[in-house]
């Protein structure tokens, strides 16, 4: 698949695989440090189920962009890889045995859960986008990425209206719900501006087909956010005056750390450890 | 129960047969068939005479991470190694989407016989309401136990990813709804 691309260098490619791959991933894991934890058992579950179904899109996305990095660096061509894909890249090595500063994920995934309606603030902003992001890819020049979109793009339309409800459950419910999902709203809002700031891979991407304009999304993901924001009767904070790439060019926040420390510790113990 | 099958020349349909007593492992009551996630068996014919035609089975997964897609696959080498087919593929394609359209009509009695109300679309709805982002247009749902429509949706998610939790306000039975996708 990745012949078919000729103008544009597979790294770019690569590190745009890997973005998608990060975020689904990242806020996949955290949304699984409910599990066992939510506030009702059938919560929990959903929680959990969304939590897989991001996981699963992760996995697709990984997958795909090892091969990308085999064509790169073949297997046995210790020379130019990293020392964690020396012996070809997988995409359990692509998981389990990069850096926090290899992993291309947005800062929002890697935030804290905080409380409910902070998870649920996180989860609306971010779904929201990935259903708008993965209509646009969807045309893309680059077959595997389209199929992943396309399959993709239905589970996420749940998550959407699974987070919406509940932003509209704790907007207008009772003055603490009010007063706890509008400061989280507050607080994540700064977080929301690097999901349109494009990168340099994004930007080769988006040149040659391949990738979506994230800037382009910015209109729509504003005005799906007010809808749901009025009816639960919040307040849309103003926007964020200085946004700034971090996370998609490899700086993150200490969460990253504690996040991989605990997700990467067994192939980090056992390297090759398997089930 | 199905004949061992000499590979060297075996009939695509008998295939399928043999797929037909593949079932999900977490509903099973319906075949792999029944689910629509076997798009396609196809049988290369082998230029050399010493090896046999290689069987290549197509599935698609249900929902990204549904666990049972890699116990699914397993089965599906089991049945056919038990059935002395031992050169095959099986392949994992994502396009097109999987899509409860593909649901045949024999699955969804089997679902409700066990009692989960099967996926309620006509074909063509999922691709619509996958760009209503709002909508709830599943909000009437039959109880698969009375069959009354006066049912109330608890939680979108369920014991499955492709399941929503409903109940029966007639009967009281709360219930698995099979989700449109």
């Amino acid at each position: 698949m990745a012949d078919q691309i000729s103008n544009i260098s597979t790294t770019q490619l690569f590190n745009y695989t890997l973005n998608l791959a990060d975020n689904s991933l990242i806020m996949g894991h955290r949304l699984s440090e409910w599990t066992g934890h939510g506030p009702i058992l059938e919560q929990d579950i959903a929680m959990s189920n969304i939590a897989l179904d991001l996981v699963g899109q992760s996995r697709n996305f990984y997958q795909y962009a090892a091969q990308i990095k085999n064509k790169i660096t073949p297997s046995g061509d210790g020379g130019k890889g990293t020392p964690s894909v020396d012996r070809g890249t997988t995409e359990d090595s692509l998981a389990y045995l990069r850096d926090a500063d290899e992993f291309k994920n947005i800062i929002l995934v890697e935030l804290p859960n905080g409380d409910w309606g902070y998870t649920i603030a996180k989860l609306f902003f971010f779904s929201t986008w990935q259903f708008l992001l993965y209509q646009k890819l969807i045309p893309s020049s680059d077959a595997q990425l389209s199929a992943i979109a396309e399959k993709s793009l239905k589970e996420v339309t749940y998550h959407v209206r699974w987070s919406s409800e509940w932003m509209i459950r704790l907007g207008d419910g009772t003055d603490e719900s009010h007063q706890r999902i509008q400061k989280a709203i507050d607080e994540i809002w700064n977080y929301t501006a690097e999901l349109f700031l494009p990168s340099a891979f994004e930007n080769a991407c988006y040149e040659n087909n391949i990738g979506v304009a994230v800037s382009e999304i910015k209109n729509d993901w504003t005005q799906k956010i007010n809808d749901v924001l009025k009816e639960a009767t919040l307040t849309s904070p103003a926007a964020v005056s200085s946004p700034l790439l971090a996370g998609k060019e490899g700086r993150h926040t200490s969460f990253l750390q504690e996040i991989l420390d605990d997700m990467q510790y067994l192939q980090r113990t056992y390297p090759g450890c398997k089930w | 129960m199905i004949k061992m099958i000499s590979q060297k020349n075996i009939p695509v349909q008998s295939i399928w047969q043999l797929l037909e007593t593949v079932s999900d492992p977490e509903i099973p009551v319906l075949s792999i068939i029944d689910l629509g996630i076997v798009r396609d068996v196809l049988i290369v014919p082998s230029l050399n005479k010493e090896i046999e035609n290689e069987v290549n089975v197509i599935i698609t997964p249900t929902y990204s991470g549904c666990p049972a897609m890699d116990v699914i696959s397993m089965n599906i080498r089991m049945a056919l190694l038990q059935n002395g087919i031992k050169n095959f593929k099986i392949t994992q394609q994502l396009s097109p989407a999987w899509t409860t359209d593909w649901m045949t009509e024999n699955g969804k009695q089997k679902l409700k016989a066990y009692g989960i109300a099967p996926p309620q679309s006509r074909p063509g709805e999922t691709t619509e309401r996958i760009n209503k982002m709002f909508s709830n247009d599943e909000a009437f749902v039959e109880c698969p136990q009375c069959n009354s429509k006066n049912t109330e949706r608890i939680s979108q998610f369920g014991s499955t990813a492709c399941k929503a939790l409903y109940q029966c306000l007639d009967c009281r039975e709360p219930f698995d709804y099979f989700k449109c996708h």
